[in-house]
């Protein structure tokens, strides 16, 4: 009886709360693919880096952490005017963004895998519909009414909306192709999780360090565990 | 030469009491023998506050407390300084460990009853320490200027305002501006790295002292200096060095590989170390969808929002913790450890801990109206357990305290101890089977008895009928 009502004392706050929001769609990142991450890249740097910034890393990280020949990642990562070690700036001025986007900067890019998660990202990024509404003739699912244009229409193709009724309300039901890009949708979704691939390695490049270290420090302190618990027991021996 | 190094050795000694301060506070200091599982926090509190000065040194040698700065200084941490990660990593993930550690401590405290006579003082600077340490933790917190750490800062600073007369003009004190600004965060960063750990030195210094002038309580409440030998010792009590001090390192090895699980493969622990919306930079014009404290502060946090009135929520958060303070003269059994009191106490202490664990997850959670209900029935609770206490634990009808104190069994010898039920059933499920190594040693362990399980339900079934 006693834990009933523990139980019950713990439960029924949580089922005080319901639950909001739109479902994400799960994506199966692995930082320590580098093919992928180096995909990524190349996707940000031909999609994303006209209007984006990651003004935290650098080029050379990016050919450090990823195994890449410096000369490689010049020709296929860095715009005309970078060099290898400055930071992943974008070539749009602020002053450009202000005209295109009526003041909607585009934010830099450097943290937004860990402030939104890259289900969110993965989301987002295969999102967008079409709503002859917005200025750029596109909506997204989990951002409405985004300033953001669907850059990737080329390789996506476009998709519409697909409402269903919930009560006397329109909610939105799924998104469907309408007209086919260059991949097919696999492609297309192998694609953005490459690039979010890199979005969560570019979020943390130190959890490639941070991974592969931890197993060392946590091994020598099992170590440590068992000589200190040793030594204790021996000099416990007249206790009693 | 090793007649010099005598000499010069006396020459210190006879001018700095080295050796009667290591015999007094280590080699000759008696604890009583009977420390359990729980007595490992306060020895791992020590070792998290050196761990946050030093990594917090290295911090400051390269964080910049200026607004337009900050953010992107801890990203340069982060990603440029060597070893920046793991230092920074270090310094969040034990601020975390730090209120993890303290509030076991606290709470063995309050189990064995360490805060009554004649140590009231002992609580009286370990509460003091809390305190401190909230305040510790919330001035860093505004430190990486992230979305959270901002608008943290502003609900809580605004709560000053609540108070009546001068609250406005003591806010905009504190602040130094109208809204939280670079003016806050240098003198958070002013706060955080000089004012609250040099007293918070100075109160674990205290807590110590006043510690050793007593002696240590233990798990069975026990005095041990009741009870000396011919020689003055007391007959329970061993020397803290060597074991204590080999026994905490035990405790310690423990600890770190715990906070290296987390450091390494999830330190930001599921968005309750490092809140997501922290990784966005502070932006006074956007207020982020709901606030949410660290997970440390959020019974308090639920305390406060419970109460429609601002004023009266600030004085409810402001009394759940310094009712703390007035333990020693709230509780009035004899009686110290848990060990010996009867049920009532008992179960006050359970419901307590399901009421914190409570107030600290809706502190978490958008007040919505059902949940606003919920915080208000818990932190009634959360008061009745202090209030009350004069009275019931006045009428409780203790158990008899030893003279001695009984022996320190294992964890999980005590375990099976106090689950006798539950190791039968262990038992009923389980059947015993000889199995065969490689090398051909045969070994027995236990496998799941699926008809160990059938049997067991259906006994119980029977027992309910039977009940009915």
């Amino acid at each position: 009886m006693k834990k009933l009502v523990g139980i019950v004392l713990l439960i029924l706050p949580m089922l005080a709360q319901a639950s909001v929001g739109v479902s994400l769609d799960e994506v199966d990142v692995d930082v320590s693919d580098k093919a992928s991450l180096m995909r990524g890249a190349q996707y940000f740097a031909t999609y994303c880096q006209s209007c984006h910034s990651i003004k935290h890393m650098r080029y050379s990280r990016i050919a450090d952490d990823l195994a890449i020949p410096e000369k490689q990642v010049e020709q296929e990562l860095i715009p005309g005017g970078g060099f290898l070690y400055s930071s992943m700036t974008t070539a749009m001025s602020a002053k450009d963004a202000e005209q295109w986007f009526a003041g909607a900067k585009a934010p830099d890019l450097s943290l937004i895998a860990r402030s939104r998660g890259p289900d969110w990202l993965y989301t987002y990024l295969r999102g967008f519909y079409l709503d002859a509404a917005r200025p750029f003739g596109v909506n997204n699912v989990v951002f409405p009414d985004v300033a953001m244009p669907n850059v990737l229409w080329e390789m996506q193709g476009q998709q519409k909306a697909v409402f269903k009724k919930e009560g006397k309300t329109e909610v939105l039901d799924r998104l469907m192709l309408v007209e086919g890009g260059q991949m097919t949708p696999q492609e297309f979704d192998a694609a953005i999780t490459d690039l979010v691939n890199f979005l969560v390695y570019a979020g943390e490049p130190a959890q490639l360090q941070r991974t592969s270290l931890g197993k060392y420090v946590i091994l020598f302190l099992i170590v440590f565990l068992v000589l200190a618990y040793r030594l204790k027991k021996e000099f416990w021996k007249d206790v009693h | 030469m090793s007649n010099r190094m005598a000499a010069a050795t006396d020459w210190v000694l006879a001018r700095l009491p080295v050796d009667k301060v290591w015999r007094e506070h280590l080699s000759e200091y008696y604890a009583p023998k009977n420390f359990n599982f729980w007595y490992y926090f306060g020895s791992l509190a020590m070792l998290v506050l050196v761990n946050q000065i030093v990594t917090g040194i290295w911090l400051t040698m390269f964080y910049k407390p200026d607004a337009a700065l900050a953010f992107d200084s801890v990203e340069y941490i982060m990603r440029d300084v060597n070893w920046g990660w793991l230092i920074r990593y270090m310094h969040s993930t034990g601020a975390s460990a730090f209120f993890v550690v303290v509030y076991l401590h606290m709470f063995r405290g309050l189990i064995y009853g360490s805060f009554k006579k004649p140590r009231e003082l002992v609580w009286i600077f370990g509460m003091l320490i809390f305190f401190a340490l909230m305040a510790e933790c919330f001035t860093g917190y505004l430190l990486p200027w992230g979305q959270m750490s901002y608008w943290g800062a502003q609900v809580i600073i605004s709560l000053f305002s609540a108070i009546p007369y001068f609250g406005e003009d003591l806010a905009l004190w504190i602040r130094g501006d109208y809204v939280v600004a670079d003016a806050t965060l240098n003198r958070f960063f002013a706060f955080h790295v000089i004012a609250v750990p040099l007293l918070l030195l100075a109160l674990v210094f205290l807590h110590i002292v006043a510690l050793h002038q007593v002696g240590s309580n233990n798990p069975d409440g026990v005095e041990i200096k009741k009870n000396k030998d011919s020689r003055g010792i007391p007959m329970d009590g061993i020397p803290f060095h060597p074991y204590y001090s080999v026994k905490d390192i035990v405790g310690v090895a423990v600890f770190l590989i715990v906070c290296s699980v987390i450091l390494f493969y999830m330190p930001e622990m599921g968005g309750y170390f490092l809140e997501p919306d922290n990784f966005v930079p502070a932006n006074p014009l956007e207020t982020p969808e709901h606030i949410v404290p660290v997970w440390y502060f959020t019974p308090y946090y639920a305390i406060l929002r419970a109460i429609p009135d601002k004023f009266g929520g600030v004085l409810a958060m402001g009394a759940s913790v310094f009712v703390l303070f007035l333990l020693p003269w709230l509780d009035r059994s004899e009686v110290k450890s848990i060990r010996y009191r009867s049920g009532l106490f008992k179960k006050a202490v359970a419901v307590f801990v399901i009421t914190f664990f409570v107030l600290g997850y809706l502190g978490t959670q958008p007040a919505t109206p059902v949940a606003t209900i919920f915080a208000r029935i818990f932190t009634l609770l959360y008061f009745a357990f202090f209030l009350f206490m004069p009275f019931y634990s006045r009428w409780d009808k203790d158990k008899p305290v030893p003279d001695r104190v009984t022996e320190n069994r294992s964890l999980i010898a005590s375990f099976q101890d106090h689950c006798p039920k539950a190791k039968s059933l262990f038992c009923q499920v389980t059947k015993p089977v000889a199995f065969q190594l490689k090398s051909g040693k045969t070994v027995r362990i236990r496998v799941i008895d699926f008809q160990g399980i059938v049997y067991v339900i259906k006994e119980s079934v029977a027992q309910f009928k039977n009940k009915k």
